[in-house]
């Protein structure tokens, strides 16, 4: 399976991701430049965390219309996998390959912490590695983590079960306390309809390398990873 | 060329004295210009070319086996095994912070991370030293505030993580803030990259942002004392833009592999006329600059403005003859500047056209090289410092089991814990991105300094990715301030101690010497007498200095005129080798059962008596934490360091440490024994029992006394008796059990018969601990 890891000149997480998928998994890496639109070899996409273009005006505002990401449109439309991690994830809502938005976090602060996370869904792509109701630690790093959308947007989330991720407590409870950035109902990551794109904003490149302590973020590599591969 | 003379007034403005003045015009021979003298404003600023410090500098060993490059580039380099070589330097940023806290923190680490990269090494890690005024004033919040978000804002979107860093508040610099910015990089490329110009007829090279009226004078606005009116300069204050450094290090980096790049130099401190200068006075060769081929961001300069702007991201390269284009245009694919601005010129002197005239022309030595220098008398220790040196802890009330004065052991301990200077940093830290890169082994908060891995993101089948870099800065500047050879001795041994409890081998230092001014004696006398303690302990630490930076005048003019100086702060940066990751120690206690021990000077023993006569090690209350903030009181002769009782601590710490033997390890520094072994349990989520023997010493002193090249460990019971043979044979009499670690509570029981000194819950410790700083700021 190859992995296409998008790079924007404000992308900081892109060489994590492929330290990941490269490194760590041994699976075939290419670093996809934001003005190149040709992805025909690329099976998984990532769009990985950083500042795409500065995110002076909106955090991936502009990013959308970079000529790499509008065929990451069409790779979406195709069905085939899509990973938007923190910056990238807010790339995917403005592009409205996500529903909502990423406003700034609670208490205006960028927070750079370990979170724990209930794990709400086990048959994605990208979590049936997990068992559901499980809880994980991830890294997360950003400063607009707030995840935002109006009422009806949420419940369709909810019945459609594309809410992936919440923020709880180490013992699995989702709380108001256990929420460390203001999300409506703590929401930390989500999938599209067609279960097919997916956005966070932890880090699951972070917590990858046993090394550095924790594995549990390698779980949703591999997830995406054995289903691409079931599916060739 | 234009021949308006300078008015007396210019050349004050110009931060040159007259005496300065008449120098200038016997180099060149004729009056200078305006824009002339503007660039000798700057270069012959003490933070360009050190004219106060530099013969004190000289004194500090800069070469050893691992030092491949020394001060005068833009960072040291040291080969850390491997073929893994290390870029690292420390600056500071404290006048514009003071002015405008967040573009000034901001910029502070662009400009570090510029001077990182330029050599050829891309930014792994960044750490801080921060001092500000005490948290109950208003103006100081804001400026803590904006400090850590500009720092957060620069290198969490550049993506270099945070690491590590201290942080002290004290009223010494309520007027006077320091930022002071170390980063280190991994070199990517096969050369080191210098700054020294070569080739006469290559193409020199504008990289990067445009240049504005912004920052003007920087360099000359650092160089003198704050006053109510430097609100008025925030003009000379840059403003940052991290998305554009963040292609500039991506795009340099491209540019030096083509090995296109004959030299590189960042446009920091006096912009264009520095790099211009240093570039041509390095290699030995002049370089004629075209201004006109600048690409600016507004219209209407004139070469005064071009030559001492310090917009940011701006570098200027000098490129093999030929090969500009392919450079050109790396830099235009990453969306900058580039252009072809000037040549290599054999005459060794800076000329500067501008709409077809010549609009400087000064030869490049006199403007770098043969700068003033000011060597100073340095007086015997003033009056301030003999006063506080009578002090003796005789003068506090007396100390019984149970306290001090009304208040218990236990009230003295959770008061200290809750001191913004040694409390909880996290609210700081949690707002830096301190992991991005994937490499942070250690994080912050969880051991004495930072450990990064040594991975080369670019190419990961390099050697050595199981090796770590450790990095710390410290000083505690009180005791600097007291005994200002003494306090900078002090702060070398305690950053190669925090080194040492992580597992690691101190390297090299590179120092940031924050003082006031050197034309007061006092002044020249703190940091003459701190660099001859920093000299003598790099020395016994085989740690040579490779730079550093030196900021001078950190004084604040109040409405009155008088000069109220910080507290000396030579900041201490050091780097470690960790050879197996495998091998870290954190702080905090791992298991209940795990014996506890002391290295460095035993309980019974201070030695205060004796120690200033016979070189001996001391602990006190001298210039202690517990004396300032329980008594109000800044006096006492500081910890005297015992250099061989340093060196051994620490090497049979490490040793521990690779052995698998110890399991954490910390540092005694502000708080003392007690406060260490509180902050090993809060970190640990762990208890202790210990006994401490304490001889006919008061109880204070034992408990909260400082000093002594004290480390407190945990060793797990099945390695003790290993650990305590080994601890027999090399640290004879400097070593102790003190009891284990328990469930919940830290009981520390002292004296004979063994009384209960102090009793708290840990949850108690945290709390107080954890919710200082952010209780101080949301007043």
């Amino acid at each position: 399976m190859k992995f296409g890891i998008v790079v924007f000149p404000g992308s900081n997480c892109d060489r994590d991701v492929a330290y990941v998928t490269r490194d760590l998994l041994q699976q075939p890496t290419r670093m996809v430049w934001h003005e190149d639109s040709d992805l025909s070899d690329i099976d998984i996409v990532v769009v990985p965390g950083g500042f795409s273009y500065g995110d002076y005006l909106r955090c991936g505002a502009i990013a959308q219309f970079s000529p790499a990401m509008r065929s990451v449109h069409e790779h979406a439309q195709q069905g085939k996998p899509v990973m938007g991690i923190c910056n990238g994830f807010q790339v995917l809502t403005e592009m409205k390959l996500l529903p909502g938005a990423l406003v700034r976090n609670r208490d205006l602060h960028f927070i750079c912490d370990r979170v724990s996370l209930r794990v709400e869904q086990a048959d994605s792509i990208f979590t049936q590695q997990y068992t559901k109701g499980q809880t994980i630690s991830l890294p997360i790093a950003h400063g607009e983590g707030s995840y935002y959308a109006d009422a009806d947007t949420l419940a369709s989330l909810e019945d459609r079960q594309q809410i992936l991720f919440r923020y709880c407590d180490p013992q699995g409870s989702v709380s108001p306390q256990s929420n460390p950035n203001g999300s409506l109902e703590n929401i930390a990551g989500i999938c599209n309809r067609g279960g097919n794109v997916l956005g966070m904003m932890p880090h699951p490149e972070r917590a990858s390398d046993p090394l550095l302590g924790s594995t549990d973020g390698l779980t949703l590599f591999e997830s995406v990873l054995k289903t691409a591969l079931a599916l060739v | 060329m234009t021949t308006v003379l300078p008015t007396q007034a210019e050349i004050a403005a110009a931060g040159l004295k007259p005496g300065e003045y008449e120098e200038i015009v016997r180099r060149l021979g004729r009056q200078p210009n305006r824009a002339e003298l503007g660039m000798f404003g700057v270069m012959w600023s003490e933070h360009c070319c050190y004219k106060n410090s530099r013969p004190l500098l000289k004194q500090f060993p800069t070469s050893g086996d691992r030092i491949l490059v020394g001060p005068g580039e833009n960072a040291g380099v040291v080969d850390m095994g491997n073929g893994i070589r290390l870029a690292f330097k420390i600056e500071s940023h404290n006048h514009p912070s003071a002015v405008e806290p967040f573009q000034g923190a901001a910029t502070g680490v662009g400009g570090i991370l510029r001077d990182i990269f330029t050599m050829g090494a891309r930014p792994i890690a960044v750490l801080n030293s921060l001092r500000f005024g005490a948290l109950d004033s208003v103006r100081t919040r804001q400026i803590f505030n904006g400090v850590v978000a500009g720092i957060a804002h620069y290198g969490n979107c550049f993506g270099v993580p945070t690491v590590g860093g201290e942080v002290y508040f004290d009223p010494a610099y309520a007027g006077n803030p320091l930022v002071n910015v170390m980063a280190i990089g991994l070199m990517e490329t096969p050369e080191i990259v210098k700054s020294g110009a070569a080739g006469v007829g290559n193409p020199v090279l504008y990289v990067g942002s445009t240049t504005g009226r912004d920052g003007m004078g920087g360099a000359s606005f650092a160089s003198a004392e704050l006053s109510d009116q430097s609100e008025a300069d925030r003009p000379a204050v840059q403003v940052g833009d991290p998305f554009l450094e963040k292609s500039l290090v991506e795009a340099c980096l491209e540019a030096f592999k083509t090995g296109a790049v004959v030299a590189a130099q960042d446009m920091g401190a006096a912009g264009l006329t520095c790099s211009t200068a240093e570039m041509a006075a390095n290699g030995g060769v002049g370089i004629e600059l075209d201004l006109d081929k600048v690409p600016v961001r507004e219209s209407g300069m004139v070469p005064y403005e071009y030559l001492l702007s310090e917009s940011q991201e701006r570098m200027l390269f000098v490129a093999q003859a030929g090969r500009e284009q392919q450079l050109i245009e790396i830099f235009q694919r990453w969306g900058l500047q580039a252009v072809v601005a000037g040549t290599v010129i054999a005459d060794p002197i800076v000329r500067i056209l501008f709409q077809g005239a010549i609009a400087a022309e000064i030869p490049a030595t006199a403007l770098s090289d043969n700068t003033p220098v000011y060597p100073r008398q340095v007086i015997s220790p003033p009056a301030y410092a003999q006063t506080a040196w009578a002090w003796t802890e005789a003068e506090l009330p007396p100390a019984s089991a149970e306290g001090i004065a009304d208040q218990s052991w236990n009230q003295v301990v959770l008061t200290l814990l809750g001191t913004p200077t040694i409390a909880s940093k996290r609210w700081i830290y949690r707002q830096y991105d301190h992991q991005v890169q994937n490499n942070t082994v250690l994080l912050p908060g969880e051991a004495d300094a930072a450990v990064v891995r040594l991975r080369s993101q670019i190419n990961p089948d390099a050697a050595g990715a199981n090796s770590g870099v450790a990095a710390t800065v410290d000083c505690n500047a009180r005791y600097v301030y007291l005994n200002p050879y003494e306090g900078a001795i002090a702060a070398v041994a305690e950053a190669a101690r925090n080194l040492s409890c992580v597992g690691a081998d101190p390297i090299a230092v590179t120092d940031n010497l924050n003082f006031g001014s050197p034309e007061n004696p006092i002044g020249y006398w703190q940091l003459a007498e701190a660099c001859r303690g920093l000299a003598e302990a790099c020395r016994a630490f085989a740690t040579p200095v490779t730079g550093g930076n030196v900021s001078l005048y950190n004084e604040t003019l109040d409405s009155q005129g008088n000069p109220q100086p910080i507290y000396p702060t030579p900041v201490v940066g050091m780097v470690g080798l960790v050879p197996d990751l495998s091998q870290v120690c954190g702080q905090g206690w791992r298991s209940v059962g795990d014996r506890i021990y002391l290295l460095g000077l035993p309980t019974e023993q201070t030695g205060q008596e004796t120690g200033q006569e016979t070189g001996q090690g001391t602990v006190t209350l001298g210039g202690s934490e517990y004396l300032k903030e329980i008594h109000q009181t800044v006096a006492g002769q500081p910890p005297q360091t015992e250099l061989a009782l340093e060196l051994k601590v620490q090497a049979a710490c490490r040793y521990g440490i690779r052995r698998g033997w110890v399991r954490s390890a910390h540092d005694c520094s502000e708080g003392g024994l007690a406060i260490a072994l509180a902050e090993a349990c809060i970190s640990g989520q762990k208890g202790a029992t210990v006994q401490l023997t304490t001889g006919n010493q008061r109880g204070d002193t034992v408990l909260f006394g400082e000093g002594g090249a004290r480390i407190i460990l945990s060793v797990a019971l099945a390695d003790s008796a290993d650990w305590e043979s080994y601890c027999s044979q090399q640290l004879s009499g400097h070593w102790q059990r003190l009891g284990e670690v328990s469930e919940t509570d830290l009981t520390i029981r002292a004296g004979e018969p063994l009384e209960t000194r102090v009793h708290l819950s840990v949850a108690e410790m945290a709390h107080r601990w954890s919710s200082a700083i952010e209780n101080a700021i949301a007043r």
